[in-house]
């Protein structure tokens, strides 16, 4: 492709993901709208960026949501998870007694491995919680075809062996075609619907704890800082941000502090931050 | 984990299997079915890790799983159940027997690492 092209399909994901590219990423680009043109009937990276100029709503949602990775597992890197067991959840539970109310988001949540995970964790762990507490688990990624993937619950032989240990799958999970789905205790806790990180999201309300996981890394710093500062304004002044293993707010956002008593990317709003999205 | 005993009837597995665990820095000892798992087991002394194919002849992987569980210094054994019999029953008759871990073949090395060495892959 040459470097027109480029520079549009790299504005284009810009503008409706974040994912910034930087310079060199043609292979990447190719190898994965290539595959996408074709299925359009169109015969390559030109005559792919000849129909979005003139402006293709459909296939330019192809187009973001073909550039998003959506590597993911069950129980990613655990100690978020054993955190969330042994010290976030405690804590929350603890200062809920009245409302008796727990909120979750996981907003990039690919094929759903996080926020079963999460269900999973509750089932075992916190059985009087979900029996007599409401709890949902909201799980809201910006591509669609990943939103039903979740929706579906259904894992192949693969997925299930990718940090599930086998005594949870049998006991969460039911055959099914081509592999295991989540059974239906387990998805009754969970919700799915889209959500692009860079629209606003303040109609999704206030949660206790926000997992934002392996997303922020694709963007520049300004957007991170935008998204911090939104998801600083949706979260409960005692609520919790989870990162991923490999990010940080650090100079990005001055809305978080460090959770100390956890290892991992764990935050809380400041004691009296004011949040870019006011509410 | 120090030593792994690979049982299988085939060739090709135990050759894959071995390639995984000595890559990971750990023994290997391989056995073609049960009877010889248990031989192999109790010649070798050091055996802390079992990957168990369930189908064989002469000696199948479940009375295998089984017969060690019975030796009492093969208690702090890790045995991963690895074999083509996926389904709930097989794999609820398994770790009724006392498996750790069940693999479902056709396995990955990923899988291999996080199932029976329990090393998180980077
Ligand atoms: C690597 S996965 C992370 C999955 C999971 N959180 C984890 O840590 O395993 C990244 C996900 O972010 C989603 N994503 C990318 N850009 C996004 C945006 N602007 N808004 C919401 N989700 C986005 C992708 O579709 C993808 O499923
Ligand atoms: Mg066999």
């Amino acid at each position: 492709m040459n470097q027109e092209e480029y520079d549009f399909l790299s504005r284009l994901v810009m503008r409706t993901s974040g994912l910034h590219l930087g310079p060199n990423k043609q292979y990447l680009l190719e190898s994965r709208l290539i595959p996408l043109a074709q299925s359009f009937d169109l015969e390559g990276i030109p005559e792919l960026v000849a129909r979005l100029r003139r402006s293709d709503a459909l296939l330019e949602t192809a187009v973001t949501e073909a550039m998003t990775t959506n590597e993911t597992s069950f129980f990613r890197d655990i100690t978020p998870f054993d955190e969330l067991r042994d010290t976030i959840l405690p804590t929350l539970i603890a200062d809920r007694g009245t409302s008796k109310s727990l909120r979750i988001w996981c907003s990039a949540s690919s094929t759903g491995q996080e926020p079963f995970s999460i269900a999973i964790l509750l089932h075992e762990h916190f059985p009087e919680i979900v029996q007599n507490w409401r709890v949902e688990i909201l799980a809201t990624d910006i591509a669609e075809k990943m939103v039903s993937r979740c929706r579906s619950g259904e894992y192949s032989q693969l997925e299930v062996q990718r940090g599930l240990p086998i005594r949870l799958m049998v006991k969460h999970f039911e055959q099914c075609d081509g592999g295991w789905r989540v059974k239906d205790d387990l998805r009754k806790l969970v919700s799915f619907r889209r959500q692009n990180l860079l629209e606003s999201f303040r109609h999704l309300g206030r949660f206790d704890v926000v997992f934002c996981r392996n997303v922020l890394i694709y963007f520049d710093a300004e957007t991170k800082g935008r998204i911090l500062g939104q998801i600083c304004g949706c979260l409960h002044q005692d609520g919790f941000l989870v990162l991923g293993a490999a990010e940080t707010v650090i100079g990005l956002s001055e809305s978080f502090d460090r959770f100390r008593d956890c290892k991992s990317a764990v935050y809380r709003p400041k004691a009296d931050s004011a949040c870019t999205v006011s509410r | 984990m120090k030593k792994v005993m690979l049982v299988d009837d085939s060739r090709t597995v135990r050759l894959i299997g071995r390639q995984i665990v000595e890559g990971a820095g750990v023994a290997v000892a391989e056995a073609e079915n049960g009877e010889d798992a248990l031989e192999v087991f109790h010649r070798e002394g050091d055996v802390d890790g079992v990957l168990l194919d369930w189908n064989m002849p002469v000696m199948d992987g479940l009375s295998c799983l089984k017969a060690l569980r019975r030796v009492a210094d093969a208690s702090r054994l890790r045995i991963v159940m690895c074999t083509t019999e996926n389904d709930f029953e097989h794999i609820s008759q398994a770790l009724e027997a006392g498996a750790d871990e069940y693999v479902m073949k056709p396995f990955t090395e990923e899988i291999i690492r996080e199932k029976l060495l329990s090393l998180a892959t980077a």
